[in-house]
């Protein structure tokens, strides 16, 4: 018997293979399949050309005001002329270098916290948790080393939501982990306190615990003190996502198994260093994604504050567009806001989901 | 630990180092500083008031409420008492969380079930409904449908008219409406029978196959008695239930049911954006049926249909229910936010005209929560009962 | 294995002469791998063949192909004298002639172990229930486990499952049986409860296409082996001239490897 000898790879038969290959098993596999991809194709190129053409192609980009736009056509010109309110709110235009430079610092620290490898990225993140607040406070709102106060009323647009924003997460991550520890507690006391708190803030709506920030702090106060209405928003809404942050680090601890908690005590680590030292950089990590999702959903409900009468970006074109001025162009308003907070959720959602399959195979291996 | 002779006898242990002894303290610590902190906050409050010369208590649900409200599913008028717009409002809330729960479960699913759809132009589209829908606010979303399109429709005397029967205008959509008249009770009488028939063929279907083998088409055969047998009823009487079809008179339609465009706007928004989660939770509750499951259940013989129905729907439904009832208590929070655009919900009439009108905002804020608290936890009960009893099952 | 003198006898001739398997020039790509190439066997009634090779050189999906869990490009596969083409009902028809039992059991965790052995029987088969009952029973007895049969599979060991898998097949009454390395994700003494169920079972005469590495199985039932690398069958033959005196190089080397151990 000869020895044997391997047969050569062939190519595929010619239905697999190439472009046809690939319409043929992904759009034509069967004839109910090619009925659907015909019939869809053609919905969607009778639809999406007009909407290309009225948002892009004949679009009005430039102008004065709406007189200047066509009918059929998008009319973005408000954007252009209304940039700065959008931006900014209220804010004095010739002071609004000060929150400009609060965001350059904001992108200094935040954005290598995308990048495992950025150097000094933990020097960073503790100066974004501590001074990059206090700072910004003091550029923002004024009132210290001879600059001028901006009352909080006046701040707006952009600005206004990324703050909402920023402040939420950093206040409630804490709160969160605290909370979380606190739910799986050994002592009945401490984990009652947590797990009504939490369910307490997770069973009602974000509204009405603006309402209440609102209409009900003031009340709960001793007589003499006051918040202003911005700091009120921040309260609820840090206590609102604080509640959602312990679910999702409770996730995390969870997931940690019982054998690290074991090992950390047999080392002879006290509850809160084994806490600080071994558990809890563990479980962070793994709920990264889901810090991430909370973070997407604090965005979105940013955009409430207006309900109470706060001016950030959906706040500010709405009034715009309340205006009779801009009042023809309110489609392409809501969709300039859709888009700005499209693209961030939608990069933060990208980023969490990348994580997620990162992490899922470290753990397979 | 403490039997070991090596150790000192359990008495001279110090008391702060007796875990038990911290962890009690601890503890009384916790409570001494909840009850500080709420005695504060009771006391801060009854001050308050008392300064603002703001009445506690009660009481002022009986008065009269003073305004009207633009939708009402019971009886309101505006000589009625402000706990009756409690009621309206919550019977408004519950409308549209019901209805978009119903909705967004519809939409939800078969978008879910697109997205996995062999044909790569579907499927692409459904996650392009879904990275759009779910990464846009809420509110936003309602905004845009309101104003920018349910705002932009023209008014009444220009209507768009749907086959003459339904119109959408400015002021809504004017569907036309059922009456009711004699003889339209046996109707709804031959539709009961024919749900009971429709029970008792399934049970003799399955005691057939029990002894014979054979199979019945029963969903076929019950859904046909279940839509014909009334609509056969409805023609052999004399079609006894009329429509009242909407016409326009004046400046306005006259007659018909009018869907008011807060609702349609809250609806809409509330569906799409929540269909997009459901999706996604659909697609991920499919996959999570390992393909193993199918792959056995083919090469038993099982026709691709009864593959799905005997073994990925039970097992995917096992992983679906439970964020699918989260995400049901989150449109149900969410339908708060039809304050924004002036639907009547509960929040927007109680918590905030009644509010505003009485200035009774610790009641009213604490009667509103308590209403979205008994509604969230029940369902969390609920869901509990359901894990464990899966739980029970599997393990 | 231990029992070399347990050796069944083979075939008997007069049901040997209907090829029950027949497989001409089988072809098949994952989109430009080619895996399977040029693949030919002929399977006879009552015969038990034992396929082995490395890792990757395309068992499984060989045997996935005789019941189309995957579709082949190019080439015939006929089985019980149904041609394997893209009809479904052909497809439909032969899967309810050719049970399989996989690596990793695959039992429907919804439902209970007597459950999974009545849900082919009375959706494909219509089998009256009282009559699935009775004939899972019997199965579940004849692998040892009818006192399991109101468990679910989750409270089962992987030996119990792996058993439970193929009472599951069995009860659809099949012409053949798939076994893909039924014993490979078992510890050493769940894979003698697998292993004598399916000595068993080759004993009653029924056709089996076994991938495999147990060697001493393949000793034992085997009528013939046949050895797999790279998407081609490189060598078959009786067991022991396979076993004993393997004429390829590329055999030798894959025995000497696994027999080391
Ligand atoms: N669905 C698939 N898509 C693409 N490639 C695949 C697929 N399934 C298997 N392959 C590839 O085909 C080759 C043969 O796979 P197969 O599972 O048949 O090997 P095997 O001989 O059974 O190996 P093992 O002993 O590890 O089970 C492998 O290289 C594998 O990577
Ligand atoms: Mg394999």
């Amino acid at each position: 018997m000869a020895v044997h000898q391997p047969l050569p790879d062939l190519p595929p038969p010619p239905s697999e293979r190439g472009l046809w290959g690939w319409f043929r098993q992904n759009l034509f596999s069967t004839w109910y399949n090619s009925i659907a991809s015909l019939v869809v194709g053609y919905l969607l190129i009778i639809w999406l050309g007009p909407v290309i053409n009225w948002a892009l192609i004949s679009a009005v980009w430039t102008g004065e005001g709406t007189d200047d736009c066509r009918p059929g056509a998008a009319c973005w010109i408000f954007i252009q002329q209304r940039l700065g309110f959008f931006l900014y709110g209220f804010y004095p235009a010739e002071l609004r270098w000060r929150p400009n430079i609060v965001f350059v610092l904001f992108l200094i620290t935040v954005v290598p916290q995308f990048f495992p490898r950025a150097p000094g990225r933990k020097w960073l993140a503790l100066f974004g948790i501590t001074g990059l607040p206090v700072l910004g406070f003091v550029l923002i709102n004024g009132g210290f080393f001879g600059l001028d106060p901006v009352a909080t009323s006046r701040w707006g647009g952009l600005m206004l939501t990324l703050i909402l924003a920023y402040v939420g997460i950093i206040a409630a991550l804490p709160i969160g982990v605290v909370l979380a520890l606190g739910r799986r507690s050994e002592m009945p006391v401490i984990r009652g306190i947590c797990v009504t708190f939490i369910e307490f803030w997770r069973a009602v709506p974000l509204i009405t615990i603006l309402f209440m920030a609102s209409v009900m702090l003031p009340l709960f106060l001793p007589q003499g003190v006051s918040f202003d209405k911005l700091l009120r928003a921040l309260i609820g809404i840090t206590l609102f996502q604080s509640a959602y942050m312990a679910e999702v680090v409770r996730g995390g601890l969870q997931a940690i198994p019982k054998g690290q908690y074991e090992a950390a005590q047999a080392l002879g680590f006290g509850y809160w260093r084994s806490m600080r030292l071994i558990i809890l950089p563990q479980a962070l990590k793994i709920v990264i994604p889901g810090i991430a999702n909370t973070v997407i959903s604090l965005f979105k409900d940013t955009t409430l504050v207006l309900i109470i009468g706060l001016f950030d970006l959906l706040g500010a074109v709405r009034s715009t567009l309340s205006d009779p001025a801009w009042r023809s162009v309110a489609a392409e308003g809501y969709l300039f806001v859709a888009l700005c907070f499209w693209i961030f959720c939608f990069g933060m959602s990208r980023y969490s989901h990348n994580l997620e399959k990162k992490l899922d195979t470290g753990h397979k291996t | 630990m403490n039997s070991d002779p090596s150790l000192p006898p359990k008495s001279s242990v110090k008391p702060w180092n007796d875990p038990r002894v911290r962890s009690a303290v601890f503890q009384i610590l916790a409570i001494l500083a909840v009850a500080w902190v709420g005695y504060s906050l009771f006391q801060n409050t009854l001050t308050n008031m008392a300064s603002r010369g703001i009445s506690t208590g009660f009481g002022f649900l009986d008065s009269s409420a003073g305004f009207g409200i633009v939708m009402s599913l019971i009886e309101y008028n505006e000589s009625m008492s402000y706990g009756r717009t409690f009621f309206v409002g919550l019977a408004n809330t519950l409308l549209v969380s019901g209805l978009g729960i119903i909705f967004a479960t519809i939409v939800g699913f078969i978008v879910g079930v697109l997205r996995l759809s062999n044909n790569w132009l579907i499927a692409r589209l459904a996650l392009a409904y879904i990275e759009i829908f779910r990464n846009i606010p809420l509110l936003l979303q309602i905004f845009f449908w309101y104003f920018a399109v349910l705002g932009t429709l023209p008014s009444p005397r220009q209507s768009v008219s749907i086959g003459e029967v339904a119109f959408l205008n400015l002021r809504g959509i004017v569907l036309p409406k059922p009456i009711f008249e004699a003889g339209s009770g046996a109707v709804g009488i031959v539709l009961i029978i024919a749900i009971i028939i429709s029970l008792a063929i399934a049970r003799w279907a399955k005691r057939r196959q029990a002894a014979t083998g054979q199979f019945f088409p029963v969903l076929p055969v019950s859904a046909a008695l279940i839509l014909g047998a009334p609509i056969i009823a409805y023609f052999a009487l004399g079609s006894p239930i009329g429509w009242d079809v909407p016409a326009l008179s004046g400046f306005n339609f006259r007659g018909g049911i009018t869907v008011i465009p807060e609702l349609g706007a809250l609806l809409l928004a509330l569906t799409l954006y929540t269909a997009s989660f459901i999706a996604e939770i659909v697609r991920s509750g499919i996959i999570s049926v390992s393909r193993g499951q199918t792959e056995a259940a083919a090469a038993l013989g099982l026709p691709p249909r009864r593959v799905l129905r005997l073994v990925i729907v039970p097992q995917a439904l096992r992983v679906i229910i439970p964020p699918l009832t989260s995400q049901y208590l989150n449109l149900t929070k969410n339908s708060s936010l039809a304050t924004a655009i002036g639907y009547p919900d509960l929040v927007n009439v109680f918590m905030g005209t009644t509010l505003n009108q009485t200035g009774q905002a610790v009641e009213i804020v604490a009667i509103t929560m308590a209403v979205y608290l008994t509604i969230s936890l029940s369902i969390s009960m609920l869901m509990n009962i359901y894990n464990r009893a899966v739980a029970l099952k599997e393990r | 294995m231990n029992s070399e003198e347990h050796i069944i006898a083979p075939v008997e001739s007069a049901a040997a002469d209907e090829d029950i398997i027949i497989v001409r020039d089988l072809n098949k790509w994952f989109g430009q791998f080619h895996v399977l190439k040029s693949l030919n066997l002929n399977v006879k009634k009552g015969e038990r063949i034992v396929i082995c090779g490395p890792s990757g050189s395309g068992k499984s999906t060989f045997i996935r192909c005789i019941n189309h869990l995957e579709a082949h490009q190019r080439g015939e596969i006929i089985v019980d004298g149904v041609v394997l083409n893209e009809d479904l009902k052909n497809i439909e028809a032969i899967r309810r002639e050719v049970g399989m039992v996989f690596q990793h059991f695959n039992l429907f965790p919804h439902l209970s172990v007597l459950e999974n052995c009545l849900l082919a029987p009375i959706w494909v088969r219509k089998t009256p229930r009282k009559e699935a009952i009775e004939i899972a029973m019997e199965y579940l007895e004849r692998v040892k486990i009818p006192e399991q049969a109101h468990k679910y599979p989750g409270q089962l060991s992987g030996g119990q499952q792996q058993r439970v898998a193929i009472a599951r097949s069995l009860c659809m009454k099949p012409k053949i049986m798939l076994f893909d390395e039924p014993t490979s994700a078992l510890d050493p003494e769940m894979i003698k409860e697998v292993l004598d169920v399916m000595i068993e079972l080759a004993g009653s005469g029924m056709t089996m296409l076994c991938v495999t590495h147990e060697m001493g199985f393949a000793k034992t039932v085997a009528d013939r082996v046949i050895f797999m690398d790279g998407g081609e069958c490189v060598e078959e033959g009786p067991p022991q001239s396979f076993f004993n005196n393997p004429q390829q190089p590329r055999t030798r080397e894959f025995l000497d490897q696994i027999l080391q151990h």
